[in-house]
């Protein structure tokens, strides 16, 4: 029993802190939700290069996964530096091809997903109503599910065609399309739905560390601001008001932490679940403590601080709702 | 990183479950806060101590098994999970003890802990003063320096467990002209049955008298019975104080076993249609293992050497707003019996909701939050 990360795991989040430090990436994210996706491409292959795809992927295919507990403190990472993309959906389809019976598929596609080259987007069945970022994304990979016996997974290889124009989300660097009909079929049967369920299980440990981080972001950037912002001739972080607020907040986030990694642990969904319930919760009252206390500079769009504003409200729907995780929570 | 415990804490565990399994009471035991409650809770703990399982954490010598930390989560996960009684001698075991262990003599030691492991002197605490709450350090009582010892005057209240308690232990003004309030107060431990005691119960919300107020005229201590050195009181308390809000006051093991009872209540009771019941279920599961591995983190970097220091701050408002929530939810799941007092989820309620009022009301956790885990400036409370 040491329920700590190790020294290793500590360094690989400092390593990827400091390059999404240098990297701009809220540059990244203004020039994602216009549509010029080049400076996220080469964020996506230096970060492919640090090895955060391939913590998904087996070592068969050239990742060094499945390592649960490392892609964690990655997503963690991407959350805190509002990294856009479809990170999750890309981990989600690795966990998906290597979680399937035959091998065919995974020896195809998930050598270019571990090393950054293909981007994959992904609609499960239980993982919502929308495809992300699909105007993008190199593959589109569907599984559709009538019964778990009919269960079969299709791939559509380019953004072209895309099954309908995108539509925007709360969060401007999120972009939305519908799930594609057709496709050339990949796999078949009940081992496709078992892979999917599996698929899910990461999406949502994924979408939990990333609300993580969205929601430690806030929480930094909002402590930062009330220390400096003066009225009535003190720093607003003197108030006792202002501080209960943030103690709120942290208390959420710091509990939602051992979950995160207590999930990541057991890949139980039931602990998966409970995870993605106390992240998305504790980031979402972090991102409603973060405006309350910025005044109306934080409700701009110009200022940085809305990059995980609405990141935060996006991602409590994306991989499961509350009102899902929670029903999974007492299923366990 | 790893939550998996080494065979050795596995054995321990097995050992603990079959005496429990072996000794827990069938049937509930009345209400520690009545007198009847009191003496029952009292021979329990005798016989807890009987076996080696009242203090397990101590040194065997004092009547533990040198259990280390993971071994008292383990134990205390067995403990809650077999439906034992709650622990009368709590005050004494997680507040004094720890502080005897850091501050007290050899002899204070072998004098008070084997009582204390047995359930033969049960400890109160003596802390709040009518004027003195959150602002401890503006106590009043005095200790004034006699032949042999001290004599203590002032007016103690909030005392838990004092109305049927034996001894207590607190903080006195030993030195009335600092030019710190915090300075000049000695740690002193009484007799609750002294000449110049008076204990005067108090009811809670229920009526059942769970503290008191103590009077106290020119009772006498005598030197043995100060903590560490007199006049410098008030780090010995905050030590005190930290292990209440910090890892020993509220085990993960009593909350995980309360949510496994609500569950069970849920299904056994719950209109499937009533999905907003179903979520605080569920959020009372979550919440419980959020406290349960939060622990074992901090478990982890004391087991490194570091200190928890704040920390404990998080740890208290989370576990004293937890608790309320998961019994608000057990008696909106009882409809109208939730409102009969002396059940199980009745007694916990009420007892619940005084989490968020002492061991540091959660105002002052969240200034110490605010103040030193996230650097905010002091300013006006």
């Amino acid at each position: 029993m040491r329920f700590l990360l190790d020294t290793e795991q500590r360094a690989f989040a400092a390593s990827l802190d400091a390059m999404l430090t240098s990297a701009d990436t809220p540059s990244v994210v203004r020039a994602w939700a216009t549509g010029d996706h080049a400076p996220g491409r080469a964020l996506w292959s230096r970060l492919a290069g640090a090895g955060v795809f391939a913590l998904a992927v087996p070592g068969a295919y050239d990742g060094v996964g499945p390592l649960p507990v490392e892609l964690a403190v990655a997503f963690v990472e991407l959350g805190r530096h509002g990294v856009p993309g479809p990170l999750v959906e890309t981990v989600a389809a690795a966990a998906l091809l290597s979680g399937l019976d035959e091998s065919g598929p995974a020896k195809r596609l998930l050598p270019s997903l571990a090393s950054g080259e293909t981007m994959a987007t992904v609609a499960l069945p239980g993982g919502g109503t929308y495809v992300l970022d699909g105007d993008v994304a190199d593959v589109h990979l569907t599984v559709r599910a009538a019964t778990s016996a009919t269960a079969g997974l299709h791939l559509t290889p380019t953004p072209v065609g895309a099954s309908s124009a995108p539509r925007a989300s709360l969060d401007p660097a999120r972009r939305l399309v519908l799930p594609h009909s057709g496709g050339e079929l990949l796999a078949a049967g009940p081992h496709v739905a078992r892979a999917a369920a599996h698929a899910l299980i990461w999406a949502r440990l994924a979408t939990a560390a990333q609300a993580l981080g969205v929601g430690l972001a806030l929480l930094d950037r909002t402590v930062g601001y009330v220390k400096q912002r003066r009225q009535f001739g003190v720093p607003v972080g003197s108030f006792q008001a202002v501080k209960h607020r943030l103690a709120d907040a942290l208390i959420g986030l710091e509990f939602a932490r051992p979950l995160l990694f207590g999930a990541a642990l057991s890949m139980a969904p039931a602990h998966v679940a409970a995870a993605k319930v106390a992240a998305c919760e504790a980031a979402y009252v972090a991102a409603r403590t973060a405006l309350q206390l910025h005044g109306a500079v934080g409700y701009t769009d110009e200022y940085d601080l809305s990059l995980w504003l609405t990141k935060a409200r996006a991602l409590r729907a994306a991989w499961g709702t509350p009102a899902a995780c929670r029903a999974e929570v007492l299923c366990g | 990183m790893d939550l998996a415990h080494s065979p050795a804490d596995e054995a321990f565990r097995a050992e603990a479950r079959a005496w429990l399994d072996a000794h827990v009471p069938r049937v509930a035991l009345p209400s520690l806060e009545t007198e009847e409650g009191f003496a029952a809770h009292r021979a329990w703990e005798a016989e807890l101590a009987a076996d080696r399982w009242s203090v397990v954490s101590w040194p065997a010598a004092y009547g533990g098994r040198d259990a280390d930390i993971v071994r008292w989560l383990v134990f205390e996960e067995e403990y809650y999970a077999a439906g034992a009684p709650g622990r009368v001698s709590q005050n004494g075991i997680s507040l004094l003890a720890p502080t005897l262990f850091e501050h007290g003599t050899l002899e204070q030691r072998a004098r008070v802990l084997p009582s204390m492991a047995s359930g033969e002197v049960i400890w109160a605490q003596a802390w709040s003063e009518p004027e003195a709450g959150s602002d401890l350090a503006s106590l009043t009582s005095r200790a004034v320096r006699t032949d042999g010892g001290w004599l203590l005057s002032g007016q103690k209240t909030w005392s838990s467990r004092a109305a049927f308690a034996d001894r207590a232990f607190g903080l006195f003004r030993s030195e009335p002209d600092t030019p710190k309030p915090h300075q000049g107060l000695t740690y002193l431990m009484f007799d609750l049955r002294a000449p110049g005691v008076t204990v005067r119960p108090i009811g809670r919300l229920d009526g059942k008298p769970a503290f008191a107020e103590l009077f106290l005229d020119d009772v006498f201590v005598q030197d043995e019975d100060v903590i560490g050195e007199p006049s410098r009181g008030w780090r010995v308390a905050m030590s005190t104080a930290g292990n209440e809000r910090g890892l020993t006051l509220r085990s993960p093991g009593r909350f995980l076993a309360s949510a496994d009872r609500l569950v069970d209540l849920w299904r056994s009771r719950a209109d499937p249609a009533d999905t907003a019941l179903r979520d605080r279920v569920a959020d009372a599961v979550i919440g419980a293992r959020a406290y349960q591995l939060f622990t074992y983190a901090n478990a982890s970097r004391f087991l490194d050497g570091e200190s928890i220091g704040a920390e404990a701050s998080l740890n208290k408002v989370f576990w004293s707003e937890y608790d309320i929530a998961l019994h608000e939810t057990a008696l909106d799941l009882l409809g109208p019996e939730g409102e009969l007092a002396d059940t199980d989820w009745s007694e916990g309620y009420v007892f619940s909701l005084a989490g968020p009022l002492y061991a540091g009301t959660n105002e002052i956790q969240r200034d110490i939050i605010a103040e030193r885990l996230l650097g905010l400036p002091k300013g006006r409370r």
